[in-house]
């Protein structure tokens, strides 16, 4: 019974999150930022339980995992569970860490994971270590003023593009981010 | 900086993503593979003279079945591995089940012909260059898969990685198909098989360290 009741817990709750999502994809600036809100204390959660020994990491992992979400959400296709391509995003991610750290810890994967991404949030957030803030300034200015103007300051991509003569300010951002990502895998 | 500032940062101008953008870089990919494969056949090796005639014959279109449901199989599983989450799919079972038809139909043909022709019907006349041939030509539609791959999200980067090196080893073969003589289908079983093998396999090298994001 009670099996049950968690069950339908978790699939209302992907039900609930996959419309956010959705709509974000649809440029839904408002539900997006609730999507990434709701989103990043599962994951903390989910995180907190694998990464036991090295809690310090959790939300540094977790912000790289938002943004790979960000990076890749051209890649989620509409008929499949949003709980799995979160998931498998966050695997990756996670592996990628113990592989980088070039850790033993085994990596279990039970099939209970997958369900379990979306179980109970952790909303408290930790202090992140690596600022993300100084490794945006290292990126060339055709990535870093779009992103610092569009992204940070709210402007749009004409005022943007009138501001800073880069003509391809939508394409900056999107480069940009994906710089970071790499940028980060590259300080780990 | 802190999650939520970070998660604001994201959020904050998004505009609507295509919906379209994933068959969108393999459509390029596939194209700009098998153009400039058949590009090269033209220029460099030069089409077959009999092609005409030839392309009359149940045989040739055989021949273009094998590579050509190759290509969609491994197309087929490839757009599937982009996406993080995803399953291979069906396309493995192409695959499969065209290797498995190749060397069917080349066991009934060595069944068939006498002992001491066995080993000259595999070889043919062109064993020496084919699987090289297929390799070379593979490399743009190669560069142009690892580009499309690149740009999305595979979380299985070897298996990826390996089934990108075959679609542009199957275009590749697809368009050595206009060039090549041999029309035995042991000669095809091994030859064009190991030439689409060898981008696969540098593929599932490559893809840990080229489409890592």
């Amino acid at each position: 019974m009670e099996r049950t009741t968690h069950n339908d817990a978790l699939r209302s709750r992907e039900i609930h999150l996959q419309a956010l999502f959705v709509a974000g994809l649809n440029g839904d600036e408002r539900s997006y930022q609730v999507f990434l809100s709701e989103l990043s204390g599962h994951v903390r959660g989910f995180l907190r339980t694998r990464l036991q020994r090295q809690p310090g990491e959790v939300e540094d992992l977790l912000q790289e995992v938002l943004l790979a979400v960000h990076n890749g959400r051209q890649t989620y296709r509409l008929d499949q569970p949003l709980t799995a391509w979160v998931f498998a995003i966050t695997r990756y991610k996670l592996m990628d860490f113990f592989r980088g750290r070039s850790r033993h810890e085994v990596f279990n994967d039970s099939l209970d994971d997958e369900a379990e991404l979306f179980a109970e949030p952790h909303l408290e957030p930790a202090q992140a270590s690596r600022d993300l803030n100084k490794l945006l300034k290292q990126l060339p200015e055709r990535q870093r003023l779009p992103i610092v103007h569009v992204k940070l300051e709210g402007l749009s991509v004409t005022q943007t593009a009138q501001m800073t003569g880069l003509s391809a300010v939508k394409i900056g951002v999107h480069r940009g981010l994906k710089a970071l990502a790499q940028m980060i895998r590259g300080t780990r | 900086m802190k999650t939520d500032d970070f998660i604001s940062m994201l959020a904050s101008g998004v505009t609507p993503v295509d919906r379209h953008a994933l068959a969108k870089r393999f459509v390029v990919a596939v194209l700009v593979g098998l153009v400039t494969a058949t590009l090269l056949v033209m220029i460099v090796l030069g089409v077959r003279p009999d092609l005409a005639t030839v392309a009359a014959t149940p045989i040739f279109w055989a021949k273009i079945a094998f590579p050509l449901s190759l290509m969609i199989g491994a197309l087929s599983v490839v757009m599937r591995l982009a996406r993080p989450g995803m399953t291979p799919g069906s396309g493995k079972l192409l695959i499969v089940a065209a290797i498995a038809a190749v060397w069917a139909g080349a066991l009934y043909v060595l069944v068939a012909v006498a002992p001491d022709m066995r080993v000259a019907v595999i070889l043919g006349k062109t064993w020496r260059v084919c699987a090289l041939n297929i390799t070379l030509l593979s490399i743009p539609g190669f560069i142009a898969v690892f580009w499309a791959l690149r740009g999305l999200a595979p979380t299985r980067l070897k298996l990826a990685g390996a089934c990108g090196g075959l679609l542009a080893g199957a275009m590749a073969t697809l368009a050595y198909c206009l060039h090549c003589p041999e029309m035995e289908v042991p000669f095809w079983g091994a030859w064009y098989l190991l030439g689409m093998l060898v981008p696969t396999a540098i593929g599932a090298l490559l893809g840990p360290r080229w489409l890592h994001w």
